[in-house]
């Protein structure tokens, strides 16, 4: 009797309360994992229908409600478009005032990933050690746009809060916190050798399939893909600043596409993220901030805006994608929202083939989705369902980190 | 493999595909402080040469990203825009080729590319449900984003009776199953 029997595992749809729950069909056989099914949209708001009866502003306030964490990128992603469609030119000054936002956007973000990827394995402690980082960074923001997490900061033509000379004294006093702190995160997370054992070989994803998924940020980086929407086609004012692409070769010298790539892509982009800030400080012109202050007139000439344009950002998590059409009418004709965890869904698969079922959490987050928390499991074994807890899973994963620093 | 300029691409697509090729437009945008130039390739294509178009594109980049399939109710058709990038990987290279395949509401059916790039099933799905158009051969012809009990032939995005307007406006009045 050596028949293997495989049986399936159904995972989500995940917790109500987060953006873009996902729902997986594992087929198992014994630990491993031998086939994936994803099934999407358990949440699934309409929002572009909505923003197809809103006007081009107020668009702006819904799509920063399309994610929380990127609730920079997407509007800045629209605006991006709709500049491009009506022809409006952005003040110098506006433009590195974008960068700053951005990257600050990219250091909550990544540093929030950090914490949940070391909740993740088990590492509670250091969760608490980048959240506490992280609350710097949001503090940041709190000064800067005067709001945590809605930064309601972009506006088309410019940004609605400029950064004042008595400002940057605390600016540059919460970077240097940021970067002194760097030091002890890229401690724990690439010198621990219990990390390590859990992350290296550990979901997979080749240079090959990277691209033939069309994966895009840190997902398809990790995996060697110079892709980066920063540098392939510049939009603010990356263009006048100092980067590269930042791939794990960079810091190993070599690219393995898994899961603790994806943690050194993460971590040296806090870094370079930092950096670019610095850079907008020094180089910013001074200036006005608006194309145009008056709403009012603004929202005049974008009713008369006619024709079709895709604005691309580098959202923390990737690319991300929106498409405008406008017809010379109040509400936008189309509009198409594409953001990152789109298109690093089907990479999954490829990833989490061939691993074991405590995997799971650890890979699934690698990809920084905007959801990791798997609520509820339920395993079929011979047509009897038994129903798993998040936190049974989450406890799988725990006891093989413990097993590991036996 | 040399870099082919935006016009010179078009004028390879107009060669190749001729009367096919319905229209093309580079639109330069003006970017960043210093107003760099970024060109944006723009193609409309009939759809019988779609798939072939494609095709041609993987000689220019082995594996050129579709960052997503786009698509509005133009009227009489239904206008499907494949967003790709080729060049990608060095500073300010990167091309964007947007080819679209307007499709007639008569009989919206267009090939699947998922067969040459795997990374367009979700939104070849998402276009299937969103607009009503026919993927043809798609390898997994199911729902994505809209559950299962969403009535047939009603496409949020459509602007035509086959929208969603009459039934979203009086959501108070739907009746819940109980």
């Amino acid at each position: 009797m050596n028949k293997t029997i495989t049986y399936q595992i159904p995972i989500g749809p995940i917790h109500p309360a987060l953006k873009e729950p996902v729902m997986f069909e594992f087929e198992i056989e014994g630990e491993k994992i031998k086939d994936v099914d994803v099934h999407l949209g358990q949440v699934h708001r309409g929002i572009e229908w909505a923003g197809m009866r809103r006007n081009s502003i107020q668009i702006l306030y819904l799509a920063e409600r399309i994610c929380g964490i990127c609730s920079y990128s997407h509007p800045a992603a629209f605006t991006l478009a709709v500049e491009r469609i009506a022809g409006i030119e952005v003040p110098e000054r506006a433009e590195y005032l974008r960068v700053i936002q951005a990257e600050l956007e990219r250091i909550c973000s990544h540093i929030l990933w950090a914490g949940v990827a070391a909740h993740e394995i088990g590492f509670d402690s250091v969760l608490f050690l980048t959240w506490q980082i992280r609350e710097k960074a949001l503090d940041l923001t709190e000064y800067l746009t005067g709001n945590r997490v809605t930064k309601a900061i972009m506006m088309i033509g410019g940004v609605r809060r400029d950064i004042t000379e008595d400002m940057l004294p605390t600016i540059r006093k919460s970077l240097d916190f940021l970067k002194e702190n760097f030091e002890k995160l890229r401690k724990v997370f690439l010198d621990d050798k219990t990390v390590q054992m859990r992350t290296k070989n550990c979901g997979i994803l080749t240079k090959e399939d990277a691209l033939k998924l069309c994966a895009v940020g840190p997902t398809t980086r990790a995996s060697g893909v110079k892709k980066d929407a920063r540098l392939d086609q510049p939009y603010f004012a990356y263009n006048e600043l100092d980067f590269d692409y930042v791939t794990p070769d960079v810091l190993t010298g070599e690219v393995n596409g898994d899961v603790y790539d994806r943690i050194i892509v993460r971590l040296l982009e806090v870094k370079q993220s930092i950096d670019l800030i610095e850079q907008c400080l020094d180089r910013m012109p001074s200036g006005e901030i608006l194309a145009e202050p008056k709403i009012q007139k603004l929202l005049i000439q974008l009713k008369k805006a006619e024709g079709e344009a895709i604005g691309i950002i580098e959202a923390p998590r990737g690319e991300d994608i929106h498409f405008v059409k406008l017809v010379g009418e109040e509400h936008p004709h189309s509009w198409k929202v594409r953001a990152p965890t789109y298109n690093n869904i089907l990479p999954w698969i490829p990833m989490l083939k061939g691993e074991q079922i405590a995997d799971i959490p650890i890979v699934a987050a690698s990809t920084d989705p905007c959801m990791s928390c798997t609520n509820r499991v339920a395993i079929v074994k011979n047509g009897h369902r038994d129903i798993l807890l998040a936190e049974d899973l989450h406890r799988l994963s725990v006891e093989k980190t413990r097993r590991l620093m036996k | 493999m040399k870099r082919l300029s935006p016009e010179e691409i078009v004028d390879q697509f107009k060669e190749k595909f001729g009367d096919n090729i319905k229209d093309s437009s580079i639109k330069t945008y003006h970017i960043g402080p210093k107003k760099i130039e970024l060109p944006d390739l723009w193609i409309t294509v009939d759809r019988s040469v779609f798939k072939e178009t494609v095709r041609y594109l993987i000689t220019l980049e082995k594996y050129p990203h579709l960052a997503v399939i786009s698509g509005y109710d133009a009227g009489d058709t239904i206008n499907l825009i494949y967003h790709f990038f080729i060049y990608f990987g060095e500073k300010r290279r990167e091309q964007s080729i947007n080819i679209v395949v307007p499709l007639p509401k008569s009989n919206p059916v267009v090939d699947t590319i998922s067969d040459i790039i795997p990374g367009a099933l979700i939104s070849e799905q998402e276009k299937q449900e969103m607009l009503g158009v026919k993927i043809k051969d798609i390898p997994k012809d199911s729902r994505v984003f809209i559950s299962e009990d969403f009535p047939e032939d009603k496409y949020p995005w459509r602007k035509d009776e086959k929208g969603v307007d009459d039934i979203a406006r009086n959501l108070h009045e739907v009746e819940k199953d109980e």
